[in-house]
């Protein structure tokens, strides 16, 4: 199988390979795929309380197709908003890399991954929302 | 010595040409090029002279009574074909029922899916965890409706070495035709037809250094005397076997081929087990979680193949690009699906994907075998740095308890 040279490039020198703390509050981590696949992603994304994604890591068991997948995913997470990460297609990925037929799959599982991490910060965003609400006004009667 | 890049360790899948077979096949395609079918001139009686010391030679090296015992094919492919669908077509009368294993090659496999297809029953008899039929597992499927019994004697993924002797004394005693698909084991582990009571066997030259294109069936004359439905209609050659004029020079060098065989395989075996097992400790003292898959002690010499656990196959084969191997994994094969031999042992399929298949031959040597260690090492330790699962593992998270929303 003939790898593109964007794929052996990723694969060689992977971008952000690593781990944030999946309990920081600004932390979104997304888990997809199997091992009885031969595929599964862990994408995190650390996000800015402005909502921006200040930065990504990876850990891809799988191809080098699908580490590359995971990889480019990364680099184009960072500096984007929530909303527009959630845009990012299968489709533009399989694109860069020029992933054959029997690869898109790889490409798919690497757009799973990131919205598995944007619903998972987001997710944990609105269970600290909800906490950090004052408790709700009882109204007392007055003595005169 | 220096290295030669790439390096090739999948002997398994082909073998490169001893230039000794070369040398003794080159006659035969410039000058004497005749049609061994030619009985009226001496370019036929030459190329068929050299045809008929082949099947001589052969025949002895896999211990026939005699060279007329030899069908030349195009190779193992078409023998397992010739072999299932002949012995059908001819006995079918008889029963129709033919008892094989899960393991063996998809020549055998899908010769049998058509037997089934027309009406034959097949009982696909299953390996154990080490990747070897078990004798009364092949007894039990046997009914008084079965023909052919047809059972590997090496398998291609593990290296496992089947018990044939054993086998084809439950057959012989039964009456029931014993084929085997020989082609890995062949020159490797000792495989005699008498012995073992083998009545039909498919080899093949490029797996031992000989040619690709050129097989054989083996089609035992006496005791019983087998008989075949043709699967190649023609000019009835190969006492009617086998029509199709012969492949001469690639018959030279398969016969070529076994000689230095007989003559070098058991020290060569030897050699290639030394290396074998220097690679394998090179791992197992090197990194944890490496597994063996298949037998140790009733494999192939040349053959290694590991589950590198939390590592994904075709990954690791990107890693050492400049190596030749190959790997049970989903995404090595068109299909995506994991190693069907693994499975059938009961592999877990994430363990399927992670497995690597060295096969070392003839031609590899000590430095090669350090510098895969080395390069495999390394990369393995890379890739488990970038595995989720291997961080997990680490982390003292069980995998399998975790609920995997596959997609």
């Amino acid at each position: 199988m003939a790898y593109s040279e964007k794929v052996i490039e990723h694969y060689e020198n992977p971008k952000n390979v690593g781990s944030f703390d999946p309990n920081d509050s600004s932390v979104g981590t997304g888990l997809v795929g199997a091992p009885a696949c031969g595929d599964v992603m862990r994408l995190q994304i650390k996000v800015s309380p402005q909502g921006l994604i200040e930065d990504a890591r990876f850990k891809t068991f799988g191809c080098g197709s699908a580490i590359a997948s995971s990889s480019l995913a990364t680099e184009w997470l960072k500096g984007k908003s929530l909303d527009e990460a959630e845009t990012i297609a299968n489709s533009q990925i399989a694109e860069e890399l020029s992933l054959p037929p029997v690869k898109i799959h790889c490409s798919v599982l690497a757009e799973d991954a990131i919205k598995s991490a944007i619903i998972d910060y987001r997710k944990k965003r609105a269970a600290v929302e909800t906490l950090s609400e004052p408790p709700p006004v009882v109204a007392t009667e007055k003595h005169a | 010595m220096s290295l030669k890049f790439p390096i090739y360790m999948d002997n398994h899948a082909t073998t490169p040409l001893d230039p000794r077979v070369l040398e003794a096949m080159l006659p035969y395609f410039n000058s004497d090029f005749g049609n061994a079918a030619s009985r009226t001139h001496v370019f036929g009686w030459r190329a068929e002279t050299a045809v008929d010391a082949a099947r001589d030679g052969i025949a002895r090296f896999i211990g026939a009574e005699s060279g007329k015992e030899i069908v030349f094919t195009s190779g193992a492919t078409e023998s397992d074909n010739l072999a299932i669908k002949g012995v059908a077509e001819y006995y079918g009368a008889k029963g129709k029922h033919v008892v094989t294993t899960t393991i063996e090659h998809k020549a055998v496999l899908d010769s049998c899916k058509r037997l089934e297809k027309e009406g034959f029953e097949v009982t696909y008899v299953p390996a154990n965890k080490e990747g070897i039929v078990e004798p009364e597992a092949i007894e039990r499927a046997l009914t008084d409706k079965t023909i052919l019994v047809s059972v590997m004697l090496a398998n291609n993924e593990v290296g496992t070495i089947q018990p044939l002797e054993a086998i084809g004394a439950i057959t012989k005693k039964r009456g029931i035709l014993f084929h085997s698909d020989a082609v890995q084991g062949l020159g490797k582990t000792p495989f005699d037809v008498r012995r073992m009571n083998v009545d039909l066997a498919s080899i093949t030259a490029h797996k031992i250094y000989g040619p690709k294109g050129v097989g054989a069936l083996y089609v035992r004359r006496s005791k019983p005397r087998v008989r075949l439905s043709a699967q190649m209609d023609g000019g009835g050659h190969e006492r009617g076997n086998r029509s199709g004029t012969l492949n001469v020079p690639g018959i030279v060098g398969f016969a070529k081929a076994c000689e230095i065989m007989e003559r070098e395989g058991k020290e060569e075996a030897e050699k290639l087990r030394r290396l074998r097992d220097r690679l394998h400790h090179r791992f197992t003292s090197e990194l944890d979680h490496v597994l063996l898959n298949g037998s140790l002690e009733h494999r192939l010499p040349g053959n290694l193949n590991v589950s590198f656990a939390f590592v994904e196959g075709e990954g690791l084969m990107m890693a050492i690009k400049d190596v030749a191997v190959s790997s049970g994994s989903a995404c090595t094969s068109a299909s995506l699906e994991p190693s069907y031999v693994l499975r059938s042992m009961g592999l877990d399929e994430d363990l399927a994907h992670s497995s690597i298949r060295f096969g070392l031959g003839r031609f590899n040597t000590e430095e090669e075998v350090d510098y895969v260690a080395d390069l495999v090492i390394a990369k393995v330790k890379k890739l488990r740095d970038m595995s989720p699962l291997y961080e997990m593992h680490q982390q003292g998270i069980d995998i399998k308890s975790i609920q995997w929303a596959a997609h």
